[in-house]
């Protein structure tokens, strides 16, 4: 079981809110974390590691006290048994695959390490330097760096975030087969849907420093208030006014559609909105990508 | 003119391989303050470190000559230590060469620790390693054209050093008769000749050692 109840004053760009997070989880849990930037995501796992100090408040994992400021008990993350996966990799540039995979072990192990890079498939580059990788393959080493210490928390910055969506699907996959097989409870930042989807076992939406919702994946995406069969989130980019009507193109992921709202409710949007497009009366024609017809906006599924 | 005399040459190496081997001792941990420290005597601290880049060498030189000698603070405790002197002592010119060199070493090992990537610093944290394993292990080799910055220049800004060796050690043979200062007393005594030899060589050795200290440098940064 690990619990943890935080709480700080963060300065976000939109002026100050007090992050204040009570949570509860099983050992065999995956966890999503998402919500928007500036919403606490990663200072909550800066916290969980102990890069950050919270301002009051207790953590439990496994029945180890790792924080407890009536106590003031405060570890810091060298003794804290985490591993921890930066968004940008965070890979040791002087030392070898190899070397940054066996660096935090605590019992060296040369054949465990070789085993991790076979599992990878990055077994022939183990002595070259991470500065030769692609994304993926830096983002897989430091995945593997983070396990093979055999941590008693996963805590990932949004691993996927700096990757094509192609790489971050192999790789999505990847995590998933890793933390199934070391067992590890993990708990991930990520403001991307499909993460929710494929990793979660439970979803903790955050916004403002607060938990908004937490519950199975297709809870809290699908919750919506008119429970559409079919809608989409975009941002407002243009808006055209034409005689009777007014066009707005919408960003959805990442394509762009026009869709035409009525004169008299133009006013209501501007560029830079949030919106939801949705449609009840019409049922979608759904193909798969390659076998649509040439139209250039069918050739790669979206992404959201 | 008689053979030349290299007892200078081998005092100059051997005074400025001390203050660089001092220096790399004392630069690491005052860099690592000034670099990551939210202290608010930072910039004190700063600023002193970087006084003798503007202070004449005679100021400083006039204020070491004040603190070491034997009436003096730090002269005074050598003293009562060891029975000898500091000022016109080779261990007294080492002093003030350590002082005046101070800036070269801290500058570049400052901004050294400064460029190493916080998440590094973190990563190693979070895999169960101390500071002093992440100082070594990560922190040290990724800014290693930084200290090699810093030692050249303390080597070769010691090399060259004149002012302050004068002041505090004097014209003493063998003792605190450094290249620089036997280049003086020979055009003083109008011996052009041995001048020529002491400024070529330093010349040529400061040219070189600037170069090989470049050379390393950009080879380093492409990697």
């Amino acid at each position: 079981m690990i619990r943890f109840r935080l709480k700080k004053k963060l300065y976000g760009a939109q002026g100050d809110f007090l992050l204040e997070l009570e949570f509860e989880m099983e050992e065999d849990e995956f966890i999503v974390v998402l919500g928007q930037s500036g919403s606490g995501k990663t200072t909550l796992l800066r916290m969980l590691a102990g890069l950050e100090k919270p301002e009051e408040g207790s953590m439990e994992v496994k029945g180890e006290v790792w924080y407890d400021s009536k106590r003031g008990i405060n570890l810091p993350p060298q003794k804290r048994d985490v591993g921890f996966v930066f968004q940008d990799y965070a890979l040791f540039p002087n030392m070898s695959l190899f070397e940054n995979i066996a660096f935090g072990m605590k019992k060296k192990d040369p054949q465990r390490v070789m085993e991790l890079l076979k599992l990878a498939g990055l077994e022939q580059l183990k002595d070259k330097k991470p500065s030769v990788l692609s994304g993926g393959q830096k983002q897989r080493v430091a995945l593997l760096r983070a396990l093979a210490k055999e941590p008693k928390l996963l805590l990932l910055d949004e691993p996927l975030s700096a990757l094509d969506p192609e790489t971050a699907i192999t790789l999505r996959e990847e995590i998933k087969k890793f933390q199934r097989s070391f067992n590890i409870p993990t708990i991930m930042v990520s403001h991307n849907r499909e993460d929710v989807l494929s990793l979660a076992s439970r979803v903790l939406l955050l916004s403002e420093g607060k938990i908004k919702s937490v519950g199975k994946p297709k809870d809290v995406l699908f919750s919506r208030r008119e429970s559409p069969k079919f809608s989409l989130n975009g941002i407002v980019l243009e808006k055209e006014i034409a005689e009777y009507a007014c066009i707005l193109s919408v960003a959805v992921g990442s394509e762009v559609v026009q869709v035409v709202v009525p004169r008299d409710q133009e006013e209501e949007f501007k560029p830079g909105d949030r919106v939801l497009l949705s449609t009840k009366a019409f049922v979608p024609i759904v193909r798969k990508a390659e076998t649509a017809f040439k139209n250039p906006s069918l050739e790669r599924p979206s992404n959201l | 003119m008689n053979s030349l005399d290299l007892t200078p040459f081998w005092l100059t190496l051997e005074l400025s391989f001390w203050t660089t081997l001092i220096l790399l001792f004392l630069g690491i941990p005052l860099a690592y303050f000034l670099a990551y420290s939210r202290s608010r005597y930072t910039s004190l601290v700063e600023a002193l470190v970087s006084l003798p880049l503007v202070l004449p060498p005679t100021v400083l030189g006039f204020y070491l000559l004040l603190a070491l000698n034997k009436e003096g603070f730090i002269g005074a405790l050598w003293y009562r230590l060891f029975g000898k002197q500091l000022v016109f002592h080779f261990e007294g010119i080492l002093i003030a060469s350590v002082i005046y060199s101070l800036p070269m070493m801290v500058h570049p090992l400052t901004a050294g620790f400064r460029s190493v990537p916080k998440n590094l610093i973190e990563a190693s944290y979070t895999l169960g390693k101390s500071k002093w394993e992440t100082l070594i292990k990560v922190i040290l080799p990724n800014m290693k054209a930084s200290v090699l910055t810093g030692v050249v220049l303390s080597f070769a800004h010691t090399l060259g050093e004149f002012g302050v060796v004068l002041m505090v050690g004097g014209n003493i043979e063998g003792e605190t008769r450094v290249v620089s200062i036997a280049i003086y007393s020979a055009v003083e005594a109008l011996d052009y000749t041995t001048a020529h030899v002491y400024s070529l060589v330093l010349l040529l050795f400061s040219v070189f050692s600037l170069t090989a200290l470049y050379v390393l440098n950009r080879r380093w940064s492409l990697l």
